[in-house]
């Protein structure tokens, strides 16, 4: 256990500085860089506007600019974003916890829908009822995400459900396949010829064998709701995370979208690594 | 199943070959103002699906936009299946510190939540470009960036074709290992590429129609699917103006259609 988790920190924090020049990278070499706009306020004085050139041309060298923004990351400063013009920390201490709110509800919904259609589908084996959760599943799937949240507002329904529907979408057919093999591994059919009750198989026998798969999926549905977030907070109002980045791109405030990007991936990383540290818990117990 | 496949593929075609000759069929050019109607009309005879809030014909922006996108999406998934050939079969065949490397860059790009990325990258990119430079940058961009998960397949498949015994057989009579990955291990990759291909596709095309509701996008004046459905952000009523939700409609049988196809093309692959 201890090995995995050790492996995951470091896997994360290699993904992190890579992910971090990949940025810094993209961010300098982006069109435009070299320019900024205050340079062109007629209120400033020529010294000012050296001072500013100056500053411009110090994050001219990629390493040194990414050494400078990972010494200031350490102590907190993120920098300051360019249309806010406030610090990008304070932006985002402020808007994670709606992100965090929304996507936990929209999890929960989705993670619950799933489980629910894919334990009665597999249970029930009704075509009519197969056929009808395979195409509403399959219709979600087909509708991109805006739309959802457009409709989520149009419905004036709050916007985690737009959330909801999406993980529920992508994760149903998985856990569906899933729990369909589990119900025809030997021992639970066994246990159905021997009539024990429809609830103790699913708790006692299948979903115990199921759990690590379960959990994976799980842990990737995490990414998928994140990237949803963008969406449905930019449509639906919601003053989160997704809605930040998405005015961030608006404005080309690229440190800020940089540094939302790089936090997004690390939650998406840690709920990974958290969903395989729970599946191996669950492989040692049934060891 | 075979049945709803082939109606499918014929819905497919029939969109297809609708909207490719768009130039034909559309009543007007999709930029084409028409001052004397009022803006947001209704249909009529003369605009089949009313008029837009600048005037413009939506029957003739429908068949433009349907064809941007459903041109430019199997482009992207083009290059991204070439990509993704190209890093996967490099990294299963030889192995070793390629391999390695390569899936180390894929975790990287598989680790960044797609939507994040597509919106950092594309706001790094001039946002105040003409419509067609925006067609290009948007469907180039999900082309260069959505290769990982791609790659992450071809890698597999191409890993167990450099164990089995035909590539040892070949190795033995010496054959140089270019000729080898070129001759015999890219053609028996095929069909897994060409599943990623076609799944790629319909996930290009929803990427484009979200990135075009949150205005980053294809550009104005040209429509794409993206752009089409963003006119649903000031829908007011259903039931009053259904016709406003056709380029949805279209691109969910788009998508859909795809989906069905693919079916065979996964289990083949």
């Amino acid at each position: 256990m201890f090995h995995l988790v050790s492996r995951h920190i470091l896997r994360l924090a290699v993904t992190l500085l890579l992910g971090g020049l990949l940025a810094a990278t993209l961010v300098r070499f982006a069109p435009g860089f070299d320019t900024d706009e205050q340079q062109l306020d007629s209120r400033l004085s020529s010294e000012s506007i050296v001072a500013m050139r100056q500053q411009r041309a110090a994050h001219g060298d990629v390493l040194k600019f990414y050494a400078g923004f990972l010494g200031s990351a350490i102590t907190g400063d993120f920098g300051q974003s360019q249309t806010l013009n406030r610090p990008v920390r304070e932006l985002v201490i402020e808007r994670l916890p709606v992100t965090l709110k929304l996507v936990g509800y929209g999890l929960l919904v989705g993670w619950t829908l799933a489980l629910l259609f894919a334990t009665t589908a597999t249970m029930a084996r009704v075509a009519a009822w197969d056929l009808a959760t395979t195409a509403a599943v399959g219709l979600v799937l087909c509708i991109p995400s805006a739309v959802l949240a457009l409709g989520i507002v149009f419905l004036r329904a709050p916007g985690f459900l737009a959330l909801g529907l999406i993980v529920f979408a992508n994760v149903f057919r998985y856990w569906r396949n899933l729990l369909d093999k589990s119900y025809a591994m030997p021992h639970i059919i066994t246990a159905r010829a021997k009539g024990l009750g429809t609830a103790k198989i699913l708790f006692w026998h299948v979903l115990p064998v199921s759990a690590t798969q379960l959990l994976a999926v799980a842990g990737v549905s995490v990414s998928v709701a994140l990237s949803a977030s963008i969406p449905v907070e930019a449509l639906c109002g919601i003053p989160g995370i997704g809605q930040l980045a998405w005015q961030a791109a608006l404005a080309r405030d690229l440190s800020l979208l940089v540094t939302i990007t790089l936090l997004v991936t690390m939650v998406t990383m840690l709920s990974n690594t958290f969903s395989e540290v729970l599946g191996q818990a669950f492989r040692t117990q049934a060891a | 199943m075979k049945r709803i496949r082939q109606f499918a593929g014929v819905l497919l075609v029939a969109v297809a070959v609708v909207s490719l000759g768009a130039s034909l069929f559309a009543p007007a050019n999709y930029s084409t103002q028409f001052r004397d109607d009022s803006p947001n009309a209704g249909p009529s005879h003369q605009h089949w699906l009313g008029t837009d809030d600048l005037g413009r014909d939506r029957f003739s922006r429908v068949l433009y936009g349907t064809r941007v996108s459903l041109l430019l999406a199997p482009t992207a998934a083009l290059l991204s299946t070439l990509l993704a050939a190209l890093v996967g079969a490099i990294a299963g065949y030889f192995g070793g510190t390629w391999e390695k490397l390569a899936m180390a860059g894929t975790d990287l790009f598989l680790s960044l939540p797609w939507l994040f990325l597509l919106l950092m990258v594309r706001a790094m990119l001039p946002l105040n470009i003409s419509a067609f430079a925006s067609v290009a940058v948007t469907f180039l961009l999900l082309g260069l960036l959505g290769w990982a998960a791609s790659a992450r397949v071809i890698c597999a498949g191409a890993r167990a074709i450099r164990n089995s015994d035909f590539v040892l057989l070949a190795r033995a009579s010496g054959i140089s290992r270019a000729r080898l990955l070129m001759l015999h291990v890219l053609p028996n990759l095929k069909p897994g590429l060409l599943a990623q291909f076609w799944i790629s596709i319909p996930v290009f095309i929803l990427t484009e129609a979200n990135l075009g509701v949150l205005g980053l996008g294809v550009t104005e004046p040209l429509p794409s699917w993206g752009s089409l459905l963003r006119e649903l952000e000031s829908y007011a009523n259903f039931s009053n103006e259904y016709w406003r939700l056709v380029p949805l409609l279209l691109l969910v049988i788009t998508v859909t259609s795809f989906q069905l196809i693919l079916t065979r093309d996964e289990a083949a692959a």
